[in-house]
């Protein structure tokens, strides 16, 4: 993702004082570890011109469940307040903030995208990968018919219920087998996880990438 | 305090709110009526209806619609309902068709033994292909319920766009009669294995005729 | 989770010929209503959600004043509207107005609410005859079983097993032809229609200012289970009312649609007492049940209590990845699917099943398909909430230490990084999948393999950059 950023002509820092967003804690309903953990995102971070993040799940908790954690009266609600317009998902970051749909990659094979759950129905983020992807030379996009179905992992879910979360990426490696594509890429590596996780189980030679893999290849 | 007063107190209590207490008017439903021809809305009528199934005819006087009728009857039997359009046009007279009933007892025991149901209809919607019918003493609900197959005859100018048009014209349908009954295409069940059945319990066909008729209608 | 529940829910993802009937009708309900509600059928879509979202907001929220509004219209039409706290005492009223009415066969259309409070077996308990008319009803009602799906019971049936079922219960030759199996249906119950004292429904919605009751269908049997017998009782909870039948606009075009596909149902009946002065047919008596069954502690929660906007039209089932590989069967009480995990909590309790708000992967699908705009997601993260704060059972105490544990870690960013990169080294370790979590998670697929380098050492690795 960096390489990437910084081909299109943005500098990029990395904080190493950066550990999570508390999504894990908070969508199991452990809300206080969560707010703790939220709390030092936004020391970290507060004052970062553009906050670029790899995964639509992250950038969801961030600019829209802070809010749900946060006493509204709090010093907290109001940085996050502040922060929230500043976190951007990758792709979108490419499209929206950089004006760019392509970006110079190069990557043979055909490839078929998912649509991560919180990335579409919560951000919206639909079109920016796939069209950073159509751009992309000697790539071929082919849809998925449940592009947008989840995947099953859903944080604790995989593994609470693990044979319902087996039973949904199942289904869901069936429509990328009728794609005939070898390569599955989706901008959150839970969901690229758990989707390669059942690929090999099934023992089926098809790769995950994560976007910026992609578009980081020349 | 009677079962009333207590549900009602918990009603109250719930929501915070006290005996008498005023009430803002509710949000009003934008209701859109799109300027149709009479002629366009009898096309976007036929098209719906016998795209449910149903089976549309045109006529221009009510000699025409007497001898459509004949035509889909033939002997009978048939039961044809006391409202005023089919007495005037002579569809209570034809050979075949029972009518007349003011008791409950002997319309059951004709409808259970009828092929055909004639009724009248107070409106039709075009948008959706639908016979909108009112219980009446001049239209009892049976005769377009229990035999197999419906017969309608509809004044052209009676014909609505859809149900935002119907909320305009009829707002107190409970004035009118106990009740009003919206009609779109024959019975069906698609019960057993998602297959389509017509029939089931209400008539597995109709017959809408549309009449042109200078004259108003009451 | 007990058990049983665990091993139903196991069973039912590893049956293929459930898997293919679940996958397979939702699928088809799905692609019906896309189309329905597409901006080519139905432009204004988004813009009526949100008004009925509103309009339903606007009643709940002054919900006393619009049962009092509808109660004075019923009687102003010559019916009667009786108040019942629970099941029991809506089911006491129906036995007694049976009995009054000397009574002994009553035919019943679907409806959820019923089956929330078990009417019909409080009511062959004391001897009536119930019959289930709707056709898919009717089939597991013969079946001796629970529907399956709030639209469609019947959709985990094949036509062999009908065939069977009527055999068996009806005495009628093996017949797998399903228009044949409607016709046997409707001529056994055709019947019934025809003799029964009562007729029974639920009610789709409640009009205020009409004092009618609102019911969509598309066979007939509800139209003749509240046209044939003498008396008609509608069953309905309170969350149902709606202020005027001018908004029927609003909810009659999103309700057929969202279900399956339909602009408009095959009926839509509107019925607002019993028959009129002159009037040949139709009811001599109307009733309308109103039941709380602890509405009114959901009414009570301003947060949750958007949770009965609900109009019940399945569409939420319908796209749930979990109830499409679970099916209805494994949910705890009378709803399932997404709404069915939101409102068993608020009415049963949030330490009865307890693991219920948890399955779920939040994906969100529902609230993108519910017309009223039910935050389903949002009230099943506030339910986790609750059942951690309440079910001291539930998280185990080695669970609430391991997220106090993980904050503890998180705050310190160079212990962080040490403690992944142990990971790293334990996660190659041989015996590493065979144990909690992570045994749990390989019995489905295959472990994640981490990088040989992680992200912080790929970066101290980087050639420095010029700052541009």
């Amino acid at each position: 993702m960096a390489d990437v950023l910084e081909r299109v002509g943005w500098s990029v820092d990395f904080r190493s004082d950066q550990t999570c967003c508390g999504q894990p804690a908070f969508n199991s309903g452990h809300v206080t570890p969560a707010r703790e953990v939220a709390a030092h995102f936004i020391r970290v971070f507060r004052d970062a011109e553009f906050i670029v993040v790899p995964s639509g799940s992250c950038v969801s908790m961030i600019t829209h469940h802070y809010f749900d954690i946060f006493d509204r009266s709090s010093a907290l609600f109001e940085e996050a307040e502040y922060l929230a317009p500043r976190v951007w998902e990758f792709s979108r970051f490419l499209t929206d903030v950089v004006g760019v749909e392509d970006v110079g990659a190069r990557f043979e094979g055909v490839v078929t995208y998912h649509d991560s759950c919180h990335a579409l129905r919560e951000l919206q983020i639909k079109e920016a990968p796939r069209r950073l992807l159509s751009n992309v030379q000697g790539l071929t996009l082919r849809e998925m018919s449940a592009a947008g179905e989840c995947c099953g992992f859903g944080g604790a879910f995989s593994v609470k219920f693990a044979e319902i979360s087996g039973g949904m990426a199942r289904t869901k490696i069936e429509s990328i087998l009728e794609t005939g594509a070898g390569t599955v890429v989706s901008i959150d590596s839970s969901c690229l996880m758990q989707i390669q996780g059942a690929l090999a189980r099934a023992g089926v030679d098809v790769r995950t990438m994560h976007l910026a893999e992609v578009l980081a290849s020349r | 305090m009677s079962s009333r007063e207590a549900f009602l107190e918990g009603v109250r209590k719930a929501l915070g709110r006290k005996s008498g207490q005023p009430v803002p008017a509710p949000p009003s439903p934008l209701l859109s009526i799109p300027a149709i021809t009479p002629a366009a809305l009898i096309t976007m009528f036929q098209q719906r209806l016998e795209a449910l199934g149903g089976v549309f005819h045109l006529v221009a006087t009510q000699e025409q619609a007497c001898r459509q009728v004949e035509t889909i009857v033939g002997n009978g039997p048939a039961v044809a309902s006391n409202n005023g359009v089919l007495v005037k046009a002579g569809i209570t007279s034809l050979a075949g068709v029972q009518s007349g009933f003011l008791e409950e007892a002997a319309l059951r025991e004709a409808c259970t033994n009828a092929a055909f149901g004639i009724t009248g209809a107070d409106y039709a919607m075009a948008e959706t292909g639908t016979l909108v019918l009112f219980s009446s003493p001049a239209e009892a609900r049976l005769i377009s319920l229990l035999p197999p197959v419906h017969i309608a005859l509809v004044a052209a100018s009676r014909l609505l766009t859809g149900i935002d048009e119907l909320a305009a014209i009829a707002p107190n349908p409970a004035g009118l009669g106990s009740s009003m009954v919206l009609i779109t295409g024959p019975s069906r069940s698609a019960d057993i294995e998602m297959i389509l059945v017509r029939g089931v319990h209400g008539p597995r066909a109709i017959h809408v005729i549309v009449l042109e008729e200078e004259s108003r209608i009451p | 989770m007990s058990p049983e529940q665990r091993d139903g829910i196991r069973q039912a993802v590893g049956n293929p010929k459930l898997q293919l009937a679940l996958y397979s009708a939702t699928a088809r309900l799905l692609e019906k209503r896309l189309e329905a509600v597409s901006s080519r059928q139905l432009p204004s879509y988004q813009q009526l959600r949100e008004q009925a979202h509103q309009l339903k907001r606007h009643t709940l929220d002054h919900l006393d004043h619009y049962i009092v509004e509808f109660e004075s219209n019923v009687i102003a039409h010559g019916g009667k509207v009786v108040f019942a706290q629970n099941g029991e005492e809506a089911a006491d009223f129906v036995l007694g107005l049976a009995h009054a009415k000397g009574a002994s066969l009553i035919v019943k259309s679907k409806s959820m609410t019923t089956e929330e409070i078990r009417l019909n077996e409080r009511l062959e308990h004391h001897k009536l005859a119930v019959v289930e008319t709707d056709l898919g009803e009717y089939i597991i009602q013969l079946a001796g079983e629970r529907p399956f799906h709030i639209i469609a019971p019947a959709v985990h049936k094949t036509r062999q097993d009908i065939a069977g079922i009527f055999q068996k219960e009806l005495g009628v030759a093996r017949d797998e032809d399903p228009e044949h199996q409607a016709m046997i249906a409707r001529k056994t119950l055709r019947e019934k229609f025809l003799t029964a004292g009562i007729g029974i429904s639920g009610a789709n919605f409640l009009v205020a200012d009409s004092g009618a009751v609102v019911l969509v269908e598309n066979e007939g049997n509800i139209r003749l289970c509240t046209t044939a017998p003498r008396v008609h009782v509608a069953v309905a909870g309170i969350e149902k009312l709606i202020p005027r039948a001018q908004d029927l606009a609003v909810f009659l075009k999103l309700l057929g649609r969202s279900a399956t596909g339909q602009p408009l149902t095959a009926y839509t009946s509107f019925l607002s007492g019993p028959r009129r002065l002159g009037e040949v047919d139709g009811p001599d008596e109307f009733y309308v049940v109103l039941l709380d069954n602890g509405r009114t502690r959901l009414l009570a929660d301003p947060d949750k209590r958007q949770s009965l906007y609900c109009i019940r039209c399945g569409a939420c089932l319908n796209v749930c990845p979990v109830y499409r590989k679970i099916g209805g069967h494994n949910y705890p009480w009378a709803y399932s699917g997404p709404i069915g995990a939101i409102i068993t909590p608020q009415y049963l309790g949030v330490t009865k099943d307890p693991w219920l708000p948890f399955a779920s992967s939040l994906c969100g699908a529902c609230a993108e398909v519910c017309p009223v705009k039910i935050d389903i997601p949002k009230i099943l993260l506030d339910l986790r909430k609750e059942v951690i704060e309440r079910s001291p059972g539930f998280s185990t105490s080695a669970e609430k230490s391991a997220f106090r544990l993980y904050a503890w870690l998180m705050k310190r960013p160079k212990l962080y990084a040490l403690a992944a990169a142990a990971g790293r080294r334990l996660a190659r370790l041989p015996f590493a999948g065979k144990v909690g979590p992570a045994a749990k998670w390989a019995r489905e697929r295959e472990l994640p393999v981490p990088a040989a380098k992680s992200f912080r050492q790929l970066w101290r690795e980087r050639p420095p950059r010029t700052n541009q």
